[in-house]
């Protein structure tokens, strides 16, 4: 990683707020989310399902789902300039050149109708126009450097040909044709065989280190989080209740959350014991608590985090945790 | 593939044959099946001619025998008005036809498939409610009657179009909008569910964060992945187009294969009539196995299998 | 999908009860929902053309076959040359319009209703029977649908009415034909996942024959996708009929059916265009209703049909 690469916020997102407007309430899917991203590095947001860790990737991106779903409040800056306020044409021209994501299943991603070669040939023409032939030996080499082996003949392939593995690289070789500066990746390697996994993730190390892009990486897995992750996020209904370094959050996890979170990976080392599971459910997004979200699962539940929601304590360097019941450093 | 359509092709020739079996059935059926054949002047030798050459008197077995090594031979009866061979007059006629049916098509697409895709990406708004008032109007409205009402306004009010008979340009545009219009509303339908459905797909989220614009999105990579079940509603269109041409060629006095059949209805021309139904079966298997088989080519899933 | 700029929905206005909602039920929040879903209008229709086809006799002018040479080809009586004893004008032979038409509506909905029965009723016997005992008869039975399904039935109704004769009988046989193979293959569905559920098992358990299960436990419960199929499919019936009267091979004149009035109305289009003209606006009218009132009835009994 060049030094001189690292370091600049590429994005910063501030107080976001995406609801879902329906019928029977408002489903508050993403409320109040704040984190910043900076140049060539990897920042997780973990949570479980349903917290919102997608819905706040589309938010990202302006790709709300129909019916409903409005982003409300809220700034995300990338490159400094708020991109919520941005026409629905300049945010077309943002898509693909400044920013990018790639999808969980690589299954359903790439359209059955058209050849590898074509899809691929969207995404670089965005970039430069020019005539075929250099735009395919472009297609070519995009998907050598994905590890594609013999790529000239996988161009003229159509998806259905290619394993899960091989799609969700060509995925990702879509996803930085036009050079974005941010790569959401939303749980890429969920969908992927255990054994796949590991080589994906190498690659979107490799190619981060080349291009130096700041990666967004969201999972459920603590375990993806740890061999990909400089700084993690750790998201709970609709918030981010803890955020610091990796090494940080893993050897000192400081909300009763992250604790339970990594307490619950089932250690491949050491005796065999009951596995731990956390306690209860989420809070209904549509119906939440005024105090701590986490408060009705919580072993350390005190009067104060049910009346009132935790003010965000810095327990470390760089690392912030949302709990009445942390020391601050 | 190979093995698709060879087996396609046995299928069909399977239910010709069941349609051809039926058909024989009902004309002896009824009794008296030298009288259906023969006009009413016909003389007893005549019927005793007829009786020999088909084996009328004969086990209904061996009669069938006959047909059949006739019908492989391509006589198909004389017809009794005509007094020609019917298969003959069928094949004449049968270019006519053939000429109306792709513009017919052509008008359902053009209008049918783009009302679809303005439906889906609508979907619930006034644009859905109106073109889905124009599909349901499509069906509703008799055909006939809307090819008398339109010799009525262009041709009698106005002026502007000829009412009948075959011609140049300006004689197609009637007939070929009377026979096309029901095809609108099911192109309609079955692209914007098509569409709907395709809309929800990952891989046109892919198309978006790609950064493409609106449009591309719908129209390339929606609309073509919609388009492959459209494609297998073709083979049913081309056989309601067949039957629906019987009544467009009699309200125009087209002389195609339909107002042969109308002819041949009214005039209680059996021979002829029996053979224009076999003739037709077999042109629209025909056409259905073509449809079938461009359906393989284009799902590059089925051709690359 | 992609979000635009708009701020957060406010209430929802209710909206103006218009005619076009009484036609086109929709999605109408607040205290209209109710009575806005359902489609008054095609509602109000059906329901005239049925008194009309039950109480013909006490509502037509005159008789439907009664010719009177002198008053015929009388315009329509708003037009000019109309007189008030003639509402709809007459036709070629002096026969009233308006009567014909009357008469005309008993004809169509009679051989729709039994052409419905039967067709309606093989189509759901087959698709039982396909569903529930599976095999080769199911393989047997769902070639001849498929069969079916290629071949344009109109072609065999003309067949039948050359070599039956022209005739009620005939007509209803005909249109039967039309009709069996799609219900046959939408109630197989249907059956073949009832089969799978736990009443049926207890049922065999109990020693019941197939024939009793087919007849008290399945047939029940595909009787709400039949009565949908059955709205759905009377638009079809009536244009079959219509269709089958215009070329000839319908109910044989003096019998005014609907079809039957276009076709000899047709010659006289130029001086006489109401002759031709009005009863197709009757067939459009009542299909037309048919259709929406049958899309509303499978949205509220089955929405599964939808993409039928």
């Amino acid at each position: 990683m060049k030094p001189d690469m690292r370091g600049e916020t590429v994005l910063e997102v501030r107080d976001l707020h995406t609801h879902f407007f329906l019928r029977r309430g408002v489903v508050k899917a993403v409320d109040g989310v704040s984190f910043s991203l900076r140049r060539g590095e990897v920042l997780g947001l973990v949570g479980e399902s349903g917290c919102g860790k997608s819905l706040t990737a589309l938010s990202l991106m302006r790709l709300l789902p129909k019916g409903g779903a409005q982003t409300i409040k809220g700034e995300v800056l990338l490159n400094g300039e708020n991109i919520l306020k941005r026409t629905p044409a300049e945010m077309r021209e943002i898509r693909g050149r400044r920013i990018s994501m790639v999808l969980q299943d690589p299954q359903t991603s790439l359209n059955p109708v058209f050849s590898i070669g074509d899809q691929l040939r969207e995404a670089i023409e965005r970039r430069k126009r020019a005539p075929n032939v250099e735009v395919m030996k472009e297609a070519v080499a995009a998907l050598r450097r994905v590890d594609i082996a013999a790529p000239e003949q996988r161009i003229g392939q159509y998806p259905h040909q290619l394993s899960g593995g091989m799609k969700q690289r060509v995925v990702g070789a879509i996803a930085i044709s036009g050079e974005p500066g941010v790569l959401i990746a939303d749980e890429p390697t969920t969908a992927l065989d255990v054994t796949i996994q590991l080589q994906y993730l190498k690659l979107l190390k490799r190619l981060q280190a080349e291009t130096g892009m700041a990666i967004l990486f969201i999972t459920h897995d603590f375990g993806v989080v740890g061999r990909m992750c400089d700084r993690v996020a750790v998201m709970y209904a609709g918030r981010i209740v803890e955020c610091g370094p990796v090494r940080q959050i893993f050897e000192a996890p400081q909300h009763p959350y992250t604790r339970a979170l990594i307490a619950s990976v089932p250690k491949m080392t050491g005796p065999v014991g009951r596995l731990t599971t956390i306690e209860g459910q989420p809070p209904s997004l549509m119906d939440l608590p005024v105090g701590c979200r986490f408060a009705s699962r919580c072993p350390l539940v005190e009067q104060r985090c049910l009346d009132a929601y935790p003010a965000e304590v810095r327990v470390g360097d760089a690392h912030t945790a949302d709990c009445w019941k942390v020391t601050p450093a | 593939m190979k093995r698709y359509i060879a087996r396609r092709l046995m299928q069909g020739v399977i239910l010709l044959f069941m349609v051809a079996t039926i058909v024989f059935f009902l004309g002896r059926l009824t009794g008296n099946p030298v009288d259906l054949m023969l006009p009413e002047d016909a003389t007893a030798e005549d019927r005793a001619a007829l009786t020999q050459t088909l084996g009328l008197d004969g086990p209904i077995l061996d009669q069938y025998a006959i047909f059949v090594g006739k019908a492989m031979h391509g006589d198909l009866g004389m017809s009794i008005r005509m007094k020609q061979p019917a298969a003959e007059a069928f094949f004449d006629r049968l270019p006519n036809t053939l000429v109306l049916i792709p513009w017919a098509i052509l008008l359902g697409m053009i209008l049918g498939i783009p009302l679809g895709v303005v439906a889906a990406v609508n979907r619930g708004g006034m644009l859905d409610r109106a073109a889905g008032t124009v599909a349901v109007l499509g069906v509703a409205m008799p055909s006939f009657w809307l090819g008398v009402l339109l010799i009525f306004v262009f041709s009698v009010e106005l002026g502007w179009l000829p009412s009948g008979r075959m011609g140049g340009p300006s004689h197609y545009i009637l007939p070929v909008i009377t026979l096309g219009t029901f095809l609108v509303a099911g192109f309609m339908r079955i692209t914007r569910s098509a569409m709907l459905e395709v809309m929800e797909s990952e891989f046109v989220k892919l198309a978006r964060i790609k950064g493409l614009s609106e449009a591309t999105v719908i129209w390339k990579h929606c609309l073509r992945n919609a388009l492959i079940p459209v494609l297998t509603l073709w083979g049913v269109f081309v056989g309601n187009l067949i039957t629906g041409a019987i009544v467009t060629e009699t309200v125009f006095a087209w002389p195609g294969i339909g107002r042969l059949t109308y002819e041949a209805v009214i005039y209680r021309d059996f021979p002829l009539l029996q053979a224009v139904i076999i003739l037709k079966s077999i042109l629209i298997l025909s056409i259905n196995l073509g449809v079938d088989i461009l359906y393989a080519y284009v799902d590059p899933r089925i051709r690359l299998a | 999908m992609a979000i635009a700029e708009r701020p957060p929905p406010t209430e929802a206005v209710t909206p103006r009860l218009s005619l076009w909602r009484l036609v086109w039920p929709a999605r109408v929040p607040g205290r209209f929902r109710r009575t806005a879903r359902v489609p008054w209008i095609p509602i109000a229709i059906i329901v005239v053309i049925v008194i009309m086809a039950v109480f013909a006799p006490l509502l037509a002018p005159y008789s439907p076959i009664d010719q009177t040479l002198r008053d015929k080809l009388l315009p329509p009586a708003w037009m000019a040359g109309g007189s008030d004893k003639y509402f709809l004008g007459t036709d070629a032979f002096g026969r009233d319009i308006l009567s014909r038409l009357i008469y005309g509506a008993r004809v169509s909905l009679l051989v729709a209703l039994l052409a419905l029965t039967a067709g309606g009723g093989v189509g759901l016997a087959v698709g039982i029977v396909a569903g529930y005992v599976g095999g080769a008869v199911d393989s047997i039975l769902m070639r001849l649908v498929d069969a079916a399904f290629t071949f344009p039935a109109i072609l065999f109704a003309l067949l039948l009415a050359v070599t039956m004769g022209q005739g009620f009988g005939t007509l209803v046989i005909a249109i039967s034909l039309l009709l069996w193979a799609s219900f046959a293959r939408v109630i197989r569905g249907e059956v073949l996942s009832l089969r799978q559920r736990d009443f049926v098992a207890l049922a065999r358990v109990r020693g019941c024959s197939a024939l009793r299960i087919m007849v008290t436990h399945i047939l029940p419960n595909v009787l709400n996708t039949f009565m949908v199929l059955v709205t759905l499919n009377i638009g079809v019936v009536i244009i079959a009929e219509a269709t089958l009267s215009f070329l000839g091979a319908g109910i044989p004149p003096p019998t005014p059916t609907w079809g039957l009035m276009i076709s000899e109305g047709r010659g006289r289009i130029a001086e006489a265009w109401w002759v031709a003209l009005i009863p197709g606006i009757a067939i459009t009218l009542m299909v037309l209703s048919v259709n929406l009132f049958g899309d509303w009835m499978r949205d509220r009994l089955d929405p599964r049909l939808r993409q039928l």
